[in-house]
């Protein structure tokens, strides 16, 4: 613990008073630090002078997990449990770095699925970040209002897949299962009644002038302090960096699409500030429908389970992996040696890198204001520890 | 740029470090260099007008197993749009490797990590302590020889 400084200030009196800076914890159980993060606040009055963030709190050690299983194809379970709110992305990005070591080509209605699967995941996950990022700020009614919709999404992954959450439903070279009678129907009607809900979010929360007040110019992140913190998602696209890894590093089919990343204007303060961040997750849930909507007119008839190898033993080797979660790029270093278990998986975990910044945007905010900052990052604790 | 040019400009500038350019027959193209150069590499490979790496997308420690440990580093960048990897291997009883996090901030957090984890020491890095596992904790769990305590702090710890 670093010596706290103390000083002589004059008050308005003219008397003069000690002060001293005062260490705050905020958190491992704080409402607003979506899980059991710790923040050491270093306060001067109400001014945060340094933000120390404390995790681990959750940390299951999944790469040891992961060394320790009898074949890749056991590590997906534990894929879905790091990011638990987009837990079709963690598994699209784990499947993908296997496939491209095993060299192994999926048929094309399994690239559809997943491409639908993880759009609907984003939004889903989205409404899960604006809902209760709103909730932080004060507002309780939004945070109902899209939890309402995102049931029905989950509704479309139950069924599918028969769970809710946690799904295992990538399988390396195909799915779990083809998708259920009538799930076309039911996803291009989601799709038709979810547009105009986004308008309804906008009136509700986005354009509300005390939300407006306590986000914009806000934790301000520049854009080349964003780069060398190597953000990445919303976060980094906040910050006006036109940067997707759908459409800059494509992977999968996402190259067929027409859909326009989102990028932070600073309409409401300087760009990059908390509200940029939401809106632009606002922004991409109209997106990801749009390419929901494209992928559910052409997805061709097939086999998902045919391209899934018996004995998956990729030659020695290492891959390293990205794609675009919800919450930015989640990588997978994968390492082989030959053998049916993974020699190494190493996760790189958006929201471990995004969290990492906060200090750094932090500094000279109110304390109420790191609540706000905190939010905007979107982090998800089961992902940041591992 | 290609990896066989990024590699060859690397093999110019530094022709006693690299020590090893791996590009055909292997998923992901890597370059293995010497760790006492690798501050100049980085910053070599971050400040170049041709090369311009400002992204480390991620650095994963390893337990190589045969008395080595390792740290691999993804490098891309924004602006080329372009990847390297780099890999170092140093021996275990003495792993030490230069720290990057002044080259690349979010490295910081990465390079905790790698030393909490795999028990690599990061050379004047600016904050290097446990992040994941409590500050008290002994030994690193991803080393291949790891073996779980007993207990820690009076506590069962297989369960």
């Amino acid at each position: 613990m670093t010596e706290l400084p103390t000083t002589q200030t004059k008050t308005s009196t003219g008397r003069s008073v000690r002060t001293e800076e005062m260490v705050l914890n905020m958190g491992p159980q704080h409402p607003s630090t979506h899980g059991v993060l710790r923040l050491e606040l270093v306060v001067d009055g109400e001014i945060v002078i340094d933000v120390i963030p404390h995790i681990g709190y959750l940390h299951r050690c999944f790469e040891k997990h992961a060394e320790k299983m009898t074949n890749y194809q056991q590590v997906i379970p534990y894929v879905d449990r790091m990011d638990y709110c987009a837990a079709m992305n963690m598994d699209f990005g784990y499947v993908l770095a296997v496939e491209k070591l095993l060299g192994i080509k999926v048929p094309e209605r399994v690239e559809y699925i997943r491409v639908i699967m993880a759009e609907l995941q984003r939004i889903a996950s989205h409404l899960i970040a604006a809902g209760t990022y709103g909730l932080d700020i004060g507002a309780f009614t939004p945070f109902l209002y899209m939890f309402r919709d995102r049931e029905r999404i989950l509704d479309l992954f139950e069924m599918t897949c028969g769970a809710r959450l946690l799904y295992n439903y990538m399988w390396i070279g195909g799915l779990s299962h083809d998708l259920s009678p009538g799930f076309i129907d039911k996803a291009k009607d989601f799709c038709k009644y979810f547009r105009p809900k986004i308008k309804e979010y906008n009136d509700l929360l986005s354009y509300n002038e005390i939300f407006i007040k306590r986000t914009a110019n806000v934790g301000v992140l520049p854009a080349d302090v964003a780069i060398a913190y190597a953000c990445s998602g919303p976060v980094l696209r906040g910050s006006g960096v036109n940067f997707d890894l759908r459409r800059d590093d494509p992977y999968s089919i996402y190259h067929r699409f027409e859909w326009e990343p989102q990028v932070g204007m600073g309409e409401m303060g300087k760009v990059g500030d908390c509200w940029d961040r939401y809106m632009v997750r606002i922004r991409e849930m109209e997106q990801s429908t749009n390419i929901v909507e494209q992928a559910l007119n052409q997805i061709p008839d097939g086999e998902v389970t045919s391209a899934i190898p018996k004995r998956i033993r990729p030659n020695p080797g290492d891959v390293y992996v990205r794609t675009e979660s919800a919450r930015g790029e989640i990588g997978f270093y994968v390492v082989s040696d030959g053998s049916g278990s993974p020699y190494r998986v190493k996760g790189r975990s958006p929201c471990f890198v995004n969290l990492s910044v906060i200090p750094e945007i932090s500094r000279g905010h109110m304390i109420a204001d790191i609540v706000a900052i905190a939010g905007s990052l979107d982090i998800v604790l089961g992902e940041v520890d591992r | 740029m290609t990896p066989q040019e990024i590699s060859d400009k690397l093999k110019t500038q530094f022709p006693d470090s690299i020590l090893e350019i791996k590009i055909e027959g292997v998923v992901d193209p890597y370059i293995k260099v010497a760790p006492e150069y690798l501050k100049d590499i980085s910053v070599y490979l971050r400040d170049n007008v041709d090369l311009q790496f400002d992204y480390l997308m991620c650095l994963s420690g390893m337990d190589y197993g045969k008395g080595t440990l390792g740290v691999v580093y993804n490098i891309f960048s924004m602006k080329k749009k372009h990847k390297v990897n780099l890999k170092i291997e140093v021996p275990k009883d003495k792993a030490e490797v230069p720290s990057v996090a002044l080259v690349w901030q979010t490295a910081n957090w990465h390079e905790r990590e790698a030393y909490d984890l795999v028990g690599i020491k990061f050379l004047d890095h600016p904050d290097l302590r446990r992040i994941m596992m409590p500050d008290d904790w002994e030994g690193h769990p991803l080393q291949k020889d790891y073996k779980v305590p007993e207990l820690y702090q009076g506590m069962k710890v297989p369960y």
